[in-house]
């Protein structure tokens, strides 16, 4: 049951071959035997098997969607009225939200099964999902290793077959370096497409919610669910939601595939670098063209998302003065001692770091330097952008420059951990839609990601040729040792 | 190259409200200098005749009509307050 599509288990279920009760208990199963990937915060067994009774019921009458009975898990990060949102942090750690994002609200409408809360970096700010207060989430494929972040346990989850599905979050990668690092398919959608309403605010500018799944078929199913206007979410976007499977078996002959030599230089290792040639020609021999674009200012999208994103993560992050909600510190001699204790109790090293990077280029006499400076180069990362979509349908290149690292290994070295996001930052900064594929392994049979971005609002061409080569190839079938 | 030392540290940190202390401070600074010389490397690039881009999207924020659309929940929030009585949250004296 746990290597088959989303289409198959409700095909499966309408049948009555079984019910999403059994689904659902082969899945908590599963979850609970791989207990030491760390990959969850909270199991919620018995809500799940609620959940999975009631989209039994709607099945048998007849009033089943797509999605009903389908067990998934979320991100920690989007709010969940009476389950625990800890967003990986102490800070949050028993914070019980009053009501449930309208990401959580959509998909529960549709019938979804949540079957809990996955591991992530403390408040979505890491690589790697070693800044979680929970612990470090290994990756299913090598468990000395990282799954990527900050969705690392909505990543590790799906790899290890443990989920069909899980929500995640992407401010500059989050999504889809994850899923590169593990070997399924993650979509980060345009800026605006899926609400941020109930989702734990990082960086307004460039937080997006979307999916990780074991196939874009797969993601565009859970997607088109769960985008769409929100009137609780000012930046969302009052534009119709494409059917994403609709255009999925159509040809990608004559699609126009940009290639930025910015993409292909020396800082990627040279087995990534070979098995993103291979899928490229996969791509071509399905007859599409590919032709080389440039993107000049994308290095320095790294410097730019790390003044940019911090100073807005500094601003969102000040709502946390344990007042409301959130650590109130136990010991404190006035209000502002409290304010401080409470915030240096509750955040761990790496949100600190960061609010204290975007407090410092928001601060007088450096605002300018930094912050306005970071502006300008994210109009002219996203103006390159523009110009190479003039000559293509979209872009192909690595997720990141390498395969899953160590647990550990770049722990005591932010600026190494920040180069993670190298190739996926600069598209959270022009608002684009991106996805992740499994695109074949290493030496060590670690996997690597081929990442595609659209136009902005294009998801149905990045999923449409991300199922296309998922049709010609078998690399997302692959499970790793262990969990297939 | 910029650097930030110990003492800046604790300026920054004092507007973020994050208790620190010395040997806190001396260590992001070490940190923060590395993340600095990053962040330098910005100045590359001329931007001078660039408009800054604070958004994705080049749109204006909607309005909405003035009418009420949410019940007050007043009970339900201050109930995962640290600390909130009779309808209010409680805090350490501000006014003696």
């Amino acid at each position: 049951m746990h290597n088959r599509s989303i289409r198959d288990l409700a095909r499966s279920m309408a049948r009555g071959e079984y019910s999403s009760t059994e689904l659902t208990r082969h899945f908590l199963s599963r979850m609970a035997d791989a207990g030491d990937l760390n990959a969850f915060i909270t199991v919620t067994g018995d809500q799940a098997l609620e959940q999975a009774a009631e989209a039994d019921r709607r099945i048998r009458s007849g009033s089943a969607g797509p999605l009903t009975g389908i067990p998934m898990v979320h991100k920690d990060i989007f709010c969940t009225a009476g389950v625990p949102t800890t967003c990986g942090s102490k800070m949050l750690a028993d914070f019980v939200s009053p009501y449930d994002a309208t990401v959580v609200r959509r998909l529960a409408e549709a019938g979804m099964v949540s079957m809990g809360k996955t591991n992530m970096d403390e408040f979505a700010m890491g690589s790697s999902n070693e800044s979680s207060h929970f612990g470090a989430v290994k990756n299913p494929w090598e468990t000395s290793r990282v799954p990527g972040g900050s969705s690392g346990g909505s990543a590790a989850a799906v790899a290890a077959r443990l989920s069909p599905v899980a929500t995640a979050t992407d401010t500059g990668g989050s999504i889809r370096q994850p899923a590169a690092l593990c070997g399924i398919t993650g979509i980060k959608p345009s800026y605006g497409r899926v609400s941020r309403y109930g989702m734990v605010a990082f960086a307004s500018s460039l937080d997006q919610g979307g999916v990780l799944a074991t196939s874009a078929e797969d993601a565009a199913l859970v997607l088109e669910a769960m985008a769409g206007f929100d009137e609780r979410d000012s930046t969302s976007l009052e534009q119709q939601v494409p059917d994403y499977t609709a255009t999925l078996e159509e040809s990608i002959r004559d699609k126009v595939i940009g290639l930025p030599k910015e993409f292909f230089g020396d800082g990627v290792e040279p087995d990534v670098a070979d098995a993103i040639q291979d899928a490229i020609r996969e791509l071509e021999a399905l007859g599409a063209r590919t032709v080389e674009v440039e993107l000049p200012n994308s290095e320095i999208g790294i410097p730019c998302y790390y003044v940019l994103a911090p100073a807005e993560a500094s601003s969102n992050l000040s709502r946390f003065d344990g007042v409301r909600y959130g650590h109130r510190a136990a010991q404190f001699e006035d209000l502002i001692d409290m304010y401080e204790r409470s915030r240096a109790e509750g955040f761990g090293e790496e949100v600190q770091r960061r609010i204290m990077i975007g407090t410092y280029v928001l601060s007088s006499g450096y605002y300018d330097a930094y912050y306005i400076k970071a502006q300008k180069l994210r109009r002219m990362i996203a103006d390159d952008f523009t110009r190479a979509f003039e000559r293509c349908d979209l872009i192909a290149g690595p997720t990141s420059p390498g395969t899953a690292f160590p647990i550990g290994a770049k722990n005591d070295d932010p600026i190494a951990m920040y180069l993670n996001d190298i190739f996926t930052n600069s598209v959270n900064l022009a608002g684009l839609p991106g996805i992740s594929v499994n695109a074949g392994f290493d030496r060590d049979g670690l996997p690597i990601g081929l990442h595609l971005i659209g136009r902005y609002l294009d998801e149905t061409t990045i999923l449409n040729v991300a199922h296309q080569f998922q049709q010609a190839t078998d690399w997302h079938n692959t499970a790793p040792g262990g969990y297939a | 190259m910029s650097s930030i030392n110990s003492e800046q540290v604790t300026h920054i940190a004092r507007l973020a409200r994050l208790k620190t202390d010395e040997e806190k401070s001396d260590y992001f600074a070490g940190h923060l200098t590395r993340i600095l010389d990053l962040l330098e490397q910005m100045n590359r690039i001329d931007t001078e005749s660039v408009e800054p881009m604070a958004h994705p999207q080049d749109v204006h924020l909607r309005l909405r009509g003035d009418h009420v659309t949410a019940e007050s929940r007043r009970e339900d929030y201050q109930a995962i307050a640290p600390l909130a009585d009779n309808g209010l949250y409680l805090v350490p004296r501000v006014i003696e």
